[in-house]
């Protein structure tokens, strides 16, 4: 039974007796989740970084609560309690905007939660690398006369990016491993269908080396993408590292 | 993971806050504030299952340390000849490293250890020579598998740090040492080991952290740590907000204890000079 | 920065409606994620199948509500039905005491008994003196976790606790569990598969314990949504009657799983 359950490969046929389709379904929910979630962290984390490093005092207060919660408490247990409470705070939010109760998706729900986790992590990598741009060349914007906004367009977000992206480019690769811990709130991403697929057939092993390859390949294509990137945003920068 | 990234995502010793730091005027109102938020919390919520469960939570939190120091500390003997073979060794001991770190890092904690536990752990007892030897009730059991998962990812994300570190100690150290004319172990013992580690702290720090926060995925093979015997009040209560709430708390303050316990630990470590 | 929050507001509830195709009318009717058959299952092609989902069917066609299976994880679906991310439990939830201190439910839509399954060859009887000393697997928030810490903890027995039913099947196959006490149903479809002949047998059933038991699985709903509980209550009794219960029940079993 063991040399069977290794070799059906059958069972990973896109067709119907074969659940590859299924798990494709659910590869392609974590992709969306992944990226979902990651653009509300980025979203989240340049208003974070900008709050901690011009906020008031209340406000960078308030944001150096919520990136220490995050960073201290387990993803898991901070996926538990945003997904059963933020959807219901968000309901609440929009009642006080006298805006009726919206239905929310398991896939929206999802890419809330990794949005909310990744924003604190992003605000804390974005902190750093806009921190690192050198004071001179925003001080020389505000010279021209600039506006704070065409400062933030025009020098510190593209100054910045040379030392963001390796963080950011973690924290990508962090958000499509963590998509896998809504497994455990019963999201149909790529682990809860293997572990269904790996159940109904009793072919554990095969369905999660079949998904283990799926996180490996998005996790080598997604580096190819970033090294391009990185050598795209560092060019004219001595090299260093 | 660059030593920013985990200062990202875990919370360090550098984030502690002074005593000073907390007597400023606004502070204290948002504490205040934040005060009559826990009293309100204490108050308007249920908490009449805890006294039940505090025995039981003081034994989940035990696990979960044991989790977090055994596999962090086997994690670290591991990711030392991981982190070596890839600067200095021959090609097939580096290739396999590097494979290692590549395979554990790009794919999930939580599918892992699935794998190991009901992939591996299925495949076992069919064969029957596993089923007869001594090893048998432990594997029956479900804490190997979990301590073997962790200790493979601290293992791989601790090794490419140690990677670094080694390939970052200054040659010229390296060759005082030789100059010294102390043999390759004694001069790896006394010169590159220690420098290497000394470098690779801050991030030891982090990656520690890190490993805390993935201690609670066990508890989705049986393994009985704090965040099962949370999952058990709330199945037992059907309460959602109050266990959880409590459960973050009870990991802040873990993290708070470990990250202080560092501070303490790296100041006793002469440095000198920047 | 007020109307900053508006406008945030607004576009976040129009990014999250746009998301949900189902009109706000469709019901969503949760059940556990996981393979639960003869129950519940996903096949190959991702779709859910079993002899619940038909019922599901049934039922919704019967009280004309437009319903949409919604797979939850088992171990948080009481909150997810009382924080609304789904409208209705239909996932074999036996009507106990305990859960109708917080949620509601509808008439039970069957009954069967409790069972233990143990190792082939392996002489155990499903009562507590029987299995001193041995490790038996049940799953979380069951009754059958309920009654075997009643039961079969306090004779010392180890009672093993599994988010879900079929984990605690394959345990029991790799040899990590003596037995697992669960549904009758649920464990005689396990024993059919090749895995659960191979491995285990049929030990017998649980003594009774009706107040923990309880009477039979219904439809669990939110506290308080009456309106909806008749609907159902009237559904129920209908497809019964009219025989379309019977109909599809037959393809599944060869007795009345409704019960006495």
């Amino acid at each position: 039974m063991a040399a069977d359950s290794l070799i059906n490969w059958g069972l990973l046929s896109l067709n119907a007796p074969g659940w590859g389709g299924v798990l494709l379904q659910g590869f392609f929910n974590s992709i969306q989740i992944a990226v979902g979630g990651f653009t509300l962290g980025l979203a989240l984390g340049i208003g974070g970084a900008f709050g901690k490093l011009y906020g008031g005092p209340v406000l960078r207060d308030l944001l150096e609560c919520y990136t220490t919660v995050v960073r201290a408490v387990p993803e898991l247990v901070l996926i538990l309690l945003l997904y059963y409470a933020g959807t219901d705070l968000l309901n609440q939010v929009l009642a006080l905007f006298s805006i009726g109760p919206v239905d929310i998706s398991g896939l929206m729900a999802g890419i809330f939660v990794i949005g909310v986790v990744q924003g604190a992590y992003s605000t804390e990598v974005l902190r750093g690398a806009i921190k690192a741009v050198p004071a001179g060349q925003i001080e020389a914007a505000r010279a021209y006369g600039m506006s704070p906004t065409k400062v933030l367009r025009r020098i510190t977000l593209p100054a910045m990016l040379p030392y963001a992206i390796p963080g950011l480019s973690n924290l990508w690769l962090i958000a499509t491993k963590d998509t896998a811990l809504l497994a455990v709130v019963g999201f149909s991403e790529l682990t809860l269908v293997t572990r269904q697929a790996a159940g109904t057939t009793k072919a554990y092993l095969l369905f999660f080396l079949a998904a283990g390859a799926l996180y490996l390949a998005l996790t080598l294509v997604s580096n190819v993408f970033i090294g391009m990137l990185e050598r795209h945003a560092r060019r004219g920068f001595a090299e260093s590292r | 993971m660059t030593d920013e990234t985990t200062h990202a995502v875990a919370f360090t010793p550098e984030d502690l806050p002074t005593a000073k730091s907390f007597f400023v005027p606004h502070r204290i109102v948002m504490m205040l504030v934040f005060a009559a938020f826990v009293v309100a919390v204490a108050v308007f919520m249920r908490w009449d299952w805890l006294p039940r469960y505090l025995p039981r939570l003081g034994w989940g939190i035990l696990v979960s340390l044991v989790m977090l120091f055994s596999t962090a500390i086997l994690g670290f003997l591991l990711a030392v000849p991981i982190g070596l073979v890839q600067v200095t060794g021959p090609w097939f001991l580096k290739l396999p490293a590097k494979i290692f770190c590549t395979v554990i890092r790009g794919t999930p904690l939580l599918l892992q250890l699935w794998l190991l536990y009901y992939g591996l752990g299925s495949l076992f007892p069919q064969f029957p020579a596993i089923r007869q030897s001594f090893l048998w009730p432990y594997l029956r059991e479900a804490w190997p598998y979990g301590v073997a998962a962790l200790t493979i990812s601290f293992a791989a994300y601790e090794g490419e740090v140690m990677r670094g570190a080694f390939a970052g100690v200054p040659p010229g150290e390296l060759e005082a040492a030789k100059a010294y004319g102390m043999g390759r172990w004694a001069m790896f013992r006394r010169i590159w080991l220690p420098r290497a580690i000394h470098r690779a702290l801050p991030t030891l720090n982090g990656e520690t952290v890190l490993q805390l926060k993935s201690t609670p995925l066990v508890a989705t093979v049986t393994v009985v740590d704090v965040y099962a015997v949370i999952s058990k009040v709330r199945q037992e209560t059907f309460l959602t907000y109050e266990p959880l709430l409590l459960l973050a708390l009870i990991y802040m303050c873990l993290t708070g204890i470990l990250v202080v316990a560092f501070r303490t630990f790296e100041n006793r470590i002469p440095t000198r000079g920047a | 920065m007020k109307k900053a929050l508006k406008v945030l507001a607004v576009a976040a509830a129009i990014a999250v409606s746009g998301g949900v195709a189902a009109s706000a009318e469709a019901l969503k009717v949760g059940v556990a994620a996981e393979p639960y058959p003869p129950f519940t299952a996903p096949d190959a092609s991702g779709n859910w199948e079993g002899w619940e989902v038909e019922f599901m069917n049934a039922m919704c066609a019967e009280a004309k509500l437009e319903c949409v299976l919604t797979p939850v994880a088992w171990d948080g679906i009481i909150p997810a039905l009382t924080s609304k991310k789904i409208d209705m439990i239909i996932s074999s939830m036996s009507i106990t005491d305990e859960r109708l201190k917080t949620i509601d439910f509808s008439d039970k839509y069957y009954n069967t008994p409790t069972g233990i399954i143990g190792t082939k060859g392996v002489d155990i009887k499903s009562t507590p003196e029987s299995l001193n000393g041995k490790t038996l697997g049940v799953q979380v928030s069951t009754v059958h976790q309920a009654y075997a810490a009643k039961h079969f903890a306090p004779a010392g027995v180890e009672v093993k606790e599994y988010q879900t039913q079929d984990e605690a099947n394959n345990d029991l196959a790799a040899g990590r569990l003596d037995a697992v006490q669960a549904d009758a149903i649920a464990l005689k479809a396990f024993l059919a598969t090749d895995q659960g002949k191979e491995c285990c047998d049929y030990k017998g059933d649980v003594a009774e314990d009706v107040a923990v038991i309880g009477p039979g699985v219904g439809v669990g709903l939110r506290k308080g949504e009456t309106e909806l509980k008749d609907k159902v209550n009237a559904a129920i009794k209908a497809i019964r009657d009219n025989g379309s219960y019977d109909t599809f029940s037959k393809k599944y079993f060869d007795f009345d799983i409704y019960g006495e």
